[in-house]
């Protein structure tokens, strides 16, 4: 097939369509020969943006390795919806252990893997995934033990930012005014504070483990592109990818993707990559847009837009995404719509 | 060959001989040695396939230990105290998952107040884990019994916890004799796990089991166990005919046969009870002495029927129920259902409280007469414990205990225990 160095795109989506684009540059989603290592059949949410990364990023990671990959997984709702008795979704040889404990185990795998192959570089490769409260509160501990060991793991955190599993509590990655069942909706400052949360991409980074990178799961090439190059690496990796829920967040099921996308397209969500601490590329915002698109269509910001809407607290909102867009060069180039 | 050595040292080169593939390691006193000396030999290559990982904390030693055996390789790591606390969560994981990973246990006091001296209250707190648990009397039977821990964890496909009293046994230079490499292999077969991660054959470990089957998963740990039960004397035999000696085992017992008054004890203090069961044997009285070497599972009809023939039994431990009284006298008592006949409850050496023979000579005599209060603490200080009781009465804000206690006492290195 010849290629036709245009650009299309599909409208309002920025993404190229496949048919405009040589084989080796189509997804792997794209092909009828992906792995579907996350099989159909499982129990989550309509629309569920965790059950899309992960297929995304663990189908990517078996192309990459062709086949050898071993997942080590956190409780949580991944966990939960993959693998109710006596199903499992699991196509790739997969461990449930605890819930805070998730990088460990990776370790350890790697560690059998290492001996047992009796080499430096064995053929399997080892991805842990789990949630945001998984990755940033409870599982940080032995997360940050592994980056810092520079153990050969591809740790995967998929942030919906919050406890969705439980019933949606809040986490150290919910955003600042997002209400959760323990960030009410209700007296002076409604929902989760301002000023704290962690941001786990740049603590990872903090550790100059080889690769660090984020993603949603709107821009699906560049998710796969991430899971692939950190693939070459050999230590600590770790990939953050935004995975909307419709049911924390509030959203129609059919808005998972929208939502990423806007999510990533308002800066309240900045997508690079980063190799030994530093970055090394961002994904620019094509359409600059204000938070409020983002905020406007979920009912955990419900509050923020009643009869008098919050102003000041958008503002905040709104600022912290002009600073992210500062910080990280994430601002549209001339030329790139 | 017959050496003098350290006990941890004699573990972690009886632990290296049986070819760990992954070992894991957070120091916490009085595990520290075993774990450093296995470090070494990683390092140096005299243990090799060997990975040795510094992790940051017990809870992930644990959980390496549960990822590295899931994908096959012989895992092990030690730990004590608040270390096996920390880890809890991830203890009781490993026995569910059925992963056959052996870790020591360097017996110490659990906090508040901290205290880093030998009892047995880290290892019984996890008598329900669902791991095996065996008590060593002496260094060498630390040393053997980690050989046959790893036999029986991978037969049965379950965890066992070597336990071994913290300073009394790890930091004790003692004479051992130690196995050969050639001797080890023979009894101790390569490790084929019953699970495993493999990409060539992918499976699902740790799914979730609603209640549809999720009491059935239980009952299978306990089956298991009760298989443990038939196990071990047959690899205690097969041991004996491969390194000459006894080791291992469910109980020892010691001038039992006629006796009147059988103790029953776990770990090091065996041998100082045998000390002052032969001294009173010498002055007549009809006493003798039950070891218990396995107490997960808890061999009841073994006890039953070792202690059936005595008129009273006086279980000595090393660790307490708090608002009950003893644990292991709890396991004896069931083992004794239906027979009447006096038993006691000595709770004693918590905390690294010296047990003395004097002590002993005068316990045992008290018992004979059946004079013993039915739970009794060993050479507990009254006076402190009735000052403190007083202070309490007198002000509301009486003060942290231990501050107190120490107060009252003085200077701790001053004190004769
Ligand atoms: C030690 C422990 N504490 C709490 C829980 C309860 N728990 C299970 S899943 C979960 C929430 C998971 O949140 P996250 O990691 O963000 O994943 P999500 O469900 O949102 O994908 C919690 C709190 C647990 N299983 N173990
Ligand atoms: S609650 Fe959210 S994360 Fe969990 S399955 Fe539903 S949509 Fe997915
Ligand atoms: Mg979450």
């Amino acid at each position: 097939m010849s290629f036709q160095p245009v650009k299309f795109y599909q409208t309002g989506t920025f993404t190229v369509g496949n048919r405009l684009l040589p084989p080796e540059e189509r997804s792997v989603q794209a092909s009828t020969k992906r792995f579907n290592s996350i099989n159909s059949g499982h129990r989550a949410c309509q629309g569920c943006g965790e059950a899309l990364g992960a297929r995304y990023a663990i189908d990517a990671a078996m192309e990459a390795t062709d086949g050898q990959v071993i997942a080590a997984n956190a409780t949580g709702c991944l966990e939960v919806f993959s693998t109710p008795y006596p199903e499992t979704s699991w196509q790739i040889p997969w461990i449930h252990s605890l819930f805070g404990n998730t990088a460990a185990v990776a370790t350890g795998i790697a560690a059998a893997l290492k001996v047992k192959g009796l080499t430096q570089t064995p053929r399997t490769r080892v991805v842990a995934q789990g949630g945001d409260g998984g990755t940033t509160d409870i599982g940080f501990g032995c997360l940050s033990g592994m980056f810092e060991r520079n153990d050969d793991v591809l740790y995967i955190c998929y942030d919906n930012g919050g406890y969705m599993n439980t019933g949606v509590q809040r986490s150290s990655a919910t955003p600042p005014a997002a209400r959760t069942a323990t960030t009410m909706a209700v007296g002076p400052a409604p929902g989760n504070v301002f000023g704290q949360g962690k941001f786990l991409p740049a603590i990872a980074m903090a550790h100059e483990i080889p690769y660090v990178a984020t993603a949603t799961v709107a821009d699906l090439r560049d998710l796969e592109a991430k899971v692939r190059r950190a693939m070459e690496f050999r230590g600590a990796r770790y990939i953050h990818i935004l995975v909307p829920c419709p049911l924390g967040w509030g959203t129609a099921s059919h808005d998972t993707i929208k939502m990423a996308r806007l999510a990533k397209e308002t800066g309240i969500f900045p997508v690079f990559e980063a190799e030994h601490g530093e970055i090394k590329s961002v994904l620019a915002i094509r359409r600059p847009l204000p938070v409020e698109d983002y905020l406007r269509p979920q009912k955990r910001y419900a509050h923020l837009f009643g009869k008098t809407p919050a102003v000041e607290t958008i503002a905040h909102i709104q600022a912290l995404a002009d600073k992210n867009i500062r910080k990280y060069g994430l601002q549209a180039r001339k030329g790139d719509h | 060959m017959l050496k003098q050595m350290e006990g941890s040292r004699a573990v972690a080169e009886a632990v290296a001989m049986c070819r760990p593939e992954v070992i894991c390691a957070y120091p916490i006193s009085p595990q520290t040695h075993i774990v450093e000396a296995l470090g070494e030999m990683v390092k140096d290559g005299t243990l090799s396939p060997c990975e040795f990982i510094n992790v940051e904390s017990e809870f992930a030693a644990m959980s390496v230990a549960i990822g590295s055996s899931a994908a096959g390789a012989r895992s092990y790591t030690a730990t004590a105290s608040q270390g096996l606390l920390f880890m809890a969560e991830a203890v009781y994981n490993a026995s569910g998952l059925g992963l056959p990973i052996v870790m020591t246990v360097a017996n110490r006091a659990i906090g508040a107040p901290i205290n880093i001296w030998n009892d047995h209250s880290d290892a019984l707190s996890q008598r329900d884990s669902g791991w095996l648990q065996l008590f060593a009397e002496t260094n060498q039977e630390a040393l053997d019994l980690h050989i046959q821990a790893f036999r029986l964890a991978e037969e049965l496909s379950l965890p066992v916890m070597v336990c071994m009293d913290g300073f009394i046994l790890t930091h004790a230079y003692e004479r051992v004799d130690m196995p050969t490499q050639a001797q080890v292999d023979a009894y101790l077969p390569k490790y084929v796990p019953r699970q495993m991660l493999d990409p060539g054959e992918p499976v699902s470990i740790g799914a979730m089991v609603g209640p549809e089957a999720f009491m059935e998963v239980r009952y299978l740990a306990h089956a298991k166990q009760m298989e443990a039960l038939e196990l071990i004397p047959s690899y205690a035999a097969e041991f004996k005919s491969v390194f000459g000696r006894d080791s291992g085992g469910l109980t020892h017992t010691y001038r039992t046969e006629d006796a009147e008054t059988i103790i029953v004890a776990m770990g090091s203090v065996l041998g100082t009870i045998k000390d002052v069961i032969d001294e009173m044997r010498d002055a007549g009285h009809k006493i003798g002495v039950l070891g218990i070497t396995l107490f997960r599972p808890f061999p009841l009809a073994r006890v039953r029927e070792s202690l059936q023939g005595a008129k009273r039994v006086v279980v000595l431990e090393k660790s307490m129920a708090v608002g009950l009284g003893g644990i292991l006298s709890t396991n004896v008592r069931m083992a004794l259902s239906g027979l009447h006949m006096h038993g006691y409850t000595v709770i004693a050496g918590l905390g690294g409280r010296a047990i003395t023979k004097k002590s002993l000579h005068g316990l045992f005599r008290q018992a004979e007469q059946d004079a013993l209060e039915p739970l009794t603490f060993l050479d507990l200080d009254w006076n402190m414990v009735n000052k403190q009781l007083e202070r309490e009465k007198a002000h509301r804000r009486s003060g942290p205990v231990a501050e107190n206690l120490l107060r009252d006492v003085g200077v701790v290195a001053a004190r004769n225990y």
